[in-house]
């Protein structure tokens, strides 16, 4: 469920992020509890509240003092700007260092792009 | 925090052997701890000082910051259920739930029958004729059930079935979001337990050889595999805690930060790297070739 290459709190707070950009959770509502996600991924509760925390922090999420963590108004769009931002060393950096390890030329990534997007 | 349960240089020794050599450790209050270590690495010693079962040669062990050895107001509120636990000879699962009670004074009865029946636990026959995964099941239903500010589960896991290891997690978790606790958990299924832990405590031969929060211990060491001449190059700048080759192949476990540094060099060598995980570390750790200046120390964070 998770793997090792970072802390499991920041997996924990980038799948509720991605959940919010995709749309599971609306902004003002409710997400789950601490407890609910420790009790459901069978993960320590503190280390589910450090993600929650986390993304309090961010400001994506908003404490409601004795009912829970809501979804901040502009949350989504400032989760997508966030990510856009991180498109370029996320994905095409990879993309392009494996282009060049087996020897695809600019050109012929450009066309394989083209024709994935436009399916 | 306030520490729910401490030990302070704690020795104890069994005739000429000592079974626990100047441990010290700390669990805070609330905490989620797993006491890891191989077999005969003084687990459940410690566990037995912290319920007052045994008293330590030297040393000190407090549990709330009182002494527990026949002190009633502690051990009222810590529940241990052995490993190996013995029941009398003619008990019944029903003797050991009508009789829990009086030793927890929290004791929750839905709670103890649902963990049966989730368990599958039989009316009969006699506890003495139950299986080690049944008998572990029981352990689990006294530990969870007496709902204890402090709760040592000594191997919870010996024999339990896959179904019922992901009830023990999700009905341990659903019960401490209500009623937080302490709670100490020694088992060799690291893994699969990993990600319950809040603190962590490995144990080699008697001796604390790691204490950490969860999230730090994972980032104290990595894991090195590729071919061996590349895997040596690497490693020559981090103490090597074991490595382990096949052909021309190696792979090592060695402390140091997975940073961007190590990920540049590793991918310039040509060599694989993980962070490695509490189960790596107590492989490595366990295996008997670790550095022994960095092991007697012991490594904290």
């Amino acid at each position: 469920m998770f793997t090792g290459d970072s802390p499991i709190y920041q997996q924990l707070a980038a799948r509720i992020a991605d959940d919010i950009v995709a749309g599971t959770y609306a902004e003002d509502a409710a997400v789950p509890s601490s407890n609910d996600f420790a009790t459901f991924l069978h993960m320590n509760p503190a280390t589910a509240g450090k993600a929650l925390n986390v993304l309090v922090e961010q400001g994506v999420l908003y404490k409601k003092r004795g009912v829970g963590m809501f979804v901040a108004p502009g949350a989504r769009s400032q989760l997508l700007k966030q990510r856009r931002a991180d498109f370029p060393q996320q994905f095409v950096h990879p993309l392009i260092r494996e282009a060049r390890a087996v020897g695809i030329e600019p050109p012929e990534l450009a066309q394989m792009i083209k024709e994935e997007y436009i399916p | 925090m306030t520490q729910a349960i401490e030990l302070q240089s704690v020795t104890r020794r069994f005739r000429n052997d000592n079974a626990l050599e100047d441990v010290t450790l700390t669990v805070p209050d609330g905490a989620i701890c797993g006491l890891l270590g191989r077999n005969g690495a003084g687990k459940t010693t410690v566990m037995s000082l912290i319920s007052g079962q045994d008293r330590p040669t030297t040393g000190q062990v407090l549990v709330d910051g009182e002494d527990p050895f026949e002190n009633e107001a502690v051990l009222s509120r810590i529940s241990f259920v052995r490993d190996n636990q013995r029941y009398p000879d003619d008990y019944f699962l029903h003797h050991v739930l009508s009789i829990a009670p009086e030793f927890a004074p929290s004791w929750d009865g839905e709670l103890a029958a649902e963990l049966v029946e989730g368990f599958r636990l039989p009316r009969k026959p006699a506890i003495r004729k139950f299986s080690r995964g049944q008998l572990s099941a029981v352990a689990i239903v006294l530990g969870l059930a007496s709902r204890a500010p402090v709760t040592l589960l000594d191997e919870p896991y010996l024999g339990l079935d896959a179904t019922a290891r992901g009830l023990f997690h999700d009905l341990l978790l659903r019960d401490l979001g209500r009623h937080p606790r302490t709670l100490l958990l020694s088992t060799h299924l690291i893994d699969e337990s990993d990600s319950l832990f809040d603190h962590v405590v490995l144990m080699d031969r008697g001796r604390v050889v790691l204490r950490a929060e969860a999230e730090e211990a994972r980032r104290l060491a990595m894991c090195v595999s590729g071919v061996a001449d590349a895997v040596q190059a690497f490693c020559a700048d981090y103490p090597v805690l074991r490595s382990h080759s096949i052909g021309g192949l190696r792979t090592s476990t060695i402390t140091g930060r997975l940073d961007d540094d190590a990920r540049s060099r590793a991918a310039t060598l040509g060599v694989q790297l993980k962070g490695a995980s509490l189960q790596d570390l107590a492989v490595a750790y366990g295996s008997g070739d670790s550095l022994q200046d960095s092991s007697k120390e012991g490594i904290s964070a």
